[in-house]
């Protein structure tokens, strides 16, 4: 195997990922703990314990172990149920799930915009049936909706993924020395399916902590979360990209700093398995 | 005398439109070593499966003392199976694993603990407890699982091919494992194989099976001295199958010239099918064999030389530990006794799938 | 036998309704697509291809589609090849040295999509301009770990010995690579150039602070115009590309249906 696995070949890869993910990363810390004209300061970093942003950070944090949560408990279920109507042979069914996927996220926003605007058609079914009006539009619960519609899938493909490499067999032999329906789901499925679940809360987690465009098109701006701070302190009026810097160092140092942890907790690492 | 355990009775079973059991009949008896025998697709597997839970027939009941357990869920059975590929939990230690059954069943942690230790001495694998599966050679996972299975002292214990996946001498040596184990526990294996050898060695009972019948059922000794028919000689070792015709009682007449043989009740005049074993056939000086031929081929075997011999237009095959030499003219002999006698298959077709299968 | 069929009920019900709620929203916008009605979106006035006339004769929505299209078969074709290069890379690495190169894959997925795109964003304004180069840079430095993930352990579970095998029929180490070695990754590349190219279509974060001025993907446009009048339009759009996705699904799947049944009139029981 000498001859083919030339180490060589990972060089570009290599130089492209120092030179697109660690250069730009160690920028970013650069410009995090300086000012303007240069000189050493943490003040940038520190911001994020001022409540104009504290507030928004916090506030990211708990929607995104909302809409995670709100994605786990839908998705096992939904991933035994794929695993007992699919075969290796079949994953049609599977298919079926993944294809909204494939449409544009911000189109499938946009639809959701559609249904809950206050003259949308939610309402409209509602007065229609003669319940009243519900101002889902601009609340964190539309934000919370739109987050779990669009992350659904990250969440059920890894779970039903480990699913469905547990051998009927092995579920069979549980059965065979005498565990019932329950005792198979507790002792068996779900400890084998915990890679899975530690990719799909990974996968949820992360882009829905940092999420600021659904914010802006369900939330209305009102809805303010530590995405459109940052995405503000970079691409607004007063610009300053230190202090965007800062504020985006401290959001990758929380998501770091909570997959240690999470991965600790797990125990050994979790392979991740998207498909 | 023997207790009888399970009763299969008027099996069916089709997947789609193949039908994979018609109308199986089948016993098991208390403290036996029971293998069914048979190509892949002959429908083994599923006759396990039946007795294990794992697949409800179309029509017929399973039988279990005297109760019937047809519907009943594989957890309420007093049957545990060991797995083709083991099925080991691989997110639990040994321990876990085997005390798996044991747990469910609310036994005392002391109990627990003794069982396990007990059961993985009687496998040859103590102070295994803290080990995961992943880290076990294929040998010790089959061990494993066994061990696992008979913690919770079944009455049965089924066998899907358990050897398969192991490398001739393992085998070897878990064949005597197994017969060992029945022993010293007083259950009754059910176990599944496509190999005869493995069959011979460890089963005091085989049924031989085929297409979803049942072609034979009967100790080592009466499967391979008295195949009842022609799939059943051809499975099961090797033989000359010699189409013939029964001239009468203890007479028969093969390629030409007639035999003693010690059959009788075939009628006269009938056609029938002649089994003889290649170690049966003795090769003399022409003047002294029934007929005479010609040596085509040897090869050394180890224990024995297997030879070709061309006579009456047919090539006999021999087993022998006395070599006679490519072209040397050889008399043929058979001890009557050795002569079988089988009835012709029913039909044409029977005969013709059963050279398909193999 | 009652319960099991509740359960299955019940299953089938879970899964339905699930179905429902997932295509919804799309049924929505697709209907919307053919509303006349300007103003009020919940109210049916009239069946209308207008929508779809005014959407081919707007350069700004048909630009954007472009750049998109161009974006992500660009991206997903550069780190299809220098990700499946890597991988093979990774066979003569040490273990500890490929742990490190995994390590480093799972810096862009891990991090957030914000903050990768404002590190890139630090960088390329520090040094160049802003451009569709920029942008296709950050696409394939976003998507890159998704074809490693896809590739990685196709190469890891490759059977050494059909390579060997090759080579010891006479074959030369590139031809072998190209007849042998290639062709067994090949589902795993596959797999990872069009979850990649998934990827770099669904992108707006990075997209959004890397991308030049004036150049617009589907995403950036649709997050500028949303509120400008131009739904419809944006509606028809999602229907022509649900349609799509719909098509490809369907001429994937064409060919593992016939497959399929030729194994399942060939399967037998064990």
């Amino acid at each position: 195997m000498k001859s083919l696995g030339k180490r060589l070949l990972a060089g570009p890869y290599l130089i492209w990922m120092l030179l697109f993910t660690i250069v730009p990363l160690l920028l970013l810390v650069y410009n995090a703990f300086t000012t303007a004209d240069g000189s050493f300061t943490v003040a940038n970093v520190a911001a994020i314990l001022d409540p104009v942003n504290g507030k928004p950070f916090l506030r990211s944090i708990g929607m995104s172990v909302i809409v995670t949560v709100i994605c786990l408990v839908l998705s096992f279920p939904l991933a035994l149920i794929l695993r007992k109507y699919s075969s290796s042979k079949n994953s049609f069914i599977v298919l079926v799930f993944i294809l909204p996927m494939w449409m544009n996220f911000m189109l499938r926003t946009l639809a959701w915009r559609l249904i809950l605007l206050n003259n949308g058609l939610l309402n409209h079914i509602l007065t229609s049936v003669g319940l009243g009006e519900v101002h889902l539009m601009n609340t964190i619960w539309a934000v919370i909706l739109g987050t779990v519609y669009d992350y659904l899938p990250f969440m059920v493909l890894p779970i039903y993924n480990a699913l469905a490499k547990i051998d009927d067999d092995v579920i069979h032999a549980a059965q065979d020395l005498g565990a019932g329906q329950m005792t198979i789901l507790r002792r068996i499925i779900i400890p084998l399916s915990v890679p899975g679940i530690v990719s799909g809360i990974t996968m949820v987690m992360v882009p829905s902590v940092s999420e600021f465009v659904i914010a802006s098109m369900l939330g209305g701006g009102k809805v303010y979360l530590i995405g459109n701070v940052i995405e503000q302190a970079f691409n607004s009026g007063y610009a300053d990209i230190h202090a965007g810097s800062g504020l985006s160092l401290s959001l990758m140092v929380l998501i770091l700093i909570s997959m240690v942890i999470y991965r600790i907790f797990e125990g050994e690492e979790g392979e991740s398995s998207l498909w | 005398m023997a207790k009888k355990l399970i009763d299969l009775v008027d099996i069916t079973k089709s997947y789609g439109d193949k039908v994979i059991l018609d109308n199986l009949n089948l016993y098991l008896n208390e403290n036996r070593f029971l293998t069914i025998l048979g190509p892949s697709g002959c429908g083994k597997t599923t006759t396990l499966r039946i007795l294990g839970g794992f697949e409800t027939p179309d029509k017929g009941r399973v039988i279990f003392e005297g109760e019937d357990i047809t519907m009943l869920p594989p957890n309420e059975r007093q049957v545990n199976t060991v797995f083709q590929k083991y099925a080991l939990f691989t997110h639990m230690n040994i321990e876990e694993n085997i005390a798996f059954g044991l747990k469910i069943k609310n036994k005392s942690k002391s109990y627990i603990r003794d069982k396990v230790k007990y059961a993985l001495k009687l496998v040859n694998l103590d102070g295994y407890e803290k080990r995961m599966p992943d880290s076990l050679s294929g040998g010790q996972q089959q061990r494993i699982a066994i061990a696992r299975a008979i913690v919770n002292e079944p009455r049965v214990l089924l066998l899907d091919e358990p050897l398969g996946a192991l490398d001739l001498k393992l085998r070897q040596d878990m064949q005597y494992e197994l017969i060992r184990l029945k022993n010293e526990l007083g259950i009754t294996f059910v176990y599944v194989t496509h190999d005869q050898e493995e069959a011979l060695t460890m089963s005091d009972t085989i049924v031989v099976m085929n297409q979803g019948y049942i072609q034979q059922i009967g100790t080592p000794e009466d499967i391979y001295n008295e195949p009842q028919n022609a799939f059943v000689a051809d499975f099961i070792g090797e033989s000359n199958i010699i189409g013939s015709t029964m001239i009468e009682d203890r007479l028969v007449e093969i390629l030409g010239t007639r035999f003693e043989c010690v059959d009788e009740g075939f009628g006269n005049d009938q056609p029938v099918d002649v089994v003889i074993r290649p170690e049966d056939i003795v090769l003399t000086d022409p003047a002294k064999g029934i007929i005479k031929g010609r040596v085509t081929s040897a090869i050394f075997k180890g224990v024995h030389y297997e030879m070709e011999v061309q006579a009456n237009g047919f090539e006999w095959l021999v087993h022998s530990t006395v070599l006679k030499e490519p072209g040397s003219e050889v008399g043929i002999w058979v001890d009557p006794f050795n002569i079988q006698i089988m009835h012709k298959p029913e039909s044409e077709d029977e005969e013709q799938e059963h050279v398909e299968e193999l | 036998m009652v319960r099991k069929r509740a359960v299955d009920a019940l299953s089938k019900s879970y899964l339905a309704i699930s179905l429902i709620l997932l295509y919804l929203p799309i049924l929505i916008l697709i209907i919307s697509s053919f509303n006349a009605s300007p103003r009020n979106k919940a109210v049916w006035g009239g069946f209308s291809l207008e929508g779809y006339g005014r959407l081919f004769q707007n350069d700004m929505i048909m630009q954007a589609l472009g750049t998109t299209l161009a974006l992500a078969a660009g991206a997903a074709f550069v780190s299809t090849v220098l990700g499946t290069m890597a991988c093979i890379g990774m066979l003569g690495m040490k273990k500890r040295a490929r742990t490190w190169v995994m390590g480093v894959t799972n810096i862009p997925m891990l991090n957030a999509d914000i903050v990768t795109g404002v590190a890139l964003m630090l960088l390329f304004s520090r040094f160049v301009d802003l451009s569709f180069l920029t942008m296709l840079i950050a696409h394939i430095t976003l998507i890159i770990p998704y074809v490693v993930l896809c590739v990685q352990p196709k190469v890891m579970h490759m059977n050494m010995s059909t390579y060997e095998a090759a080579l010891d029929l006479g074959a030369s180490p590139g031809y072998a690579f190209w007849k042998v070695v290639l062709p067994e990754l090949m589902p795993g590349v596959v797999a990872g150039f069009m979850l990649s190219f998934t990827m770099s279509l669904d992108d707006f974060s990075v997209t959004y602070f890397t991308k030049a001025p004036g150049i617009h993907t589907m995403s950036t446009m649709i997050n500028a115009e949303y509120r400008k009048g131009i739904q419809t339009e944006l509606y028809a759009l999602s229907t022509i590309v649900f349609l799509l996705v719909l098509l490809v699904l369907f001429l994937m799947n064409r060919k593992a249906w016939l497959r399929m049944k030729k194994i399942n009139n060939r399967k037998g029981d064990s």
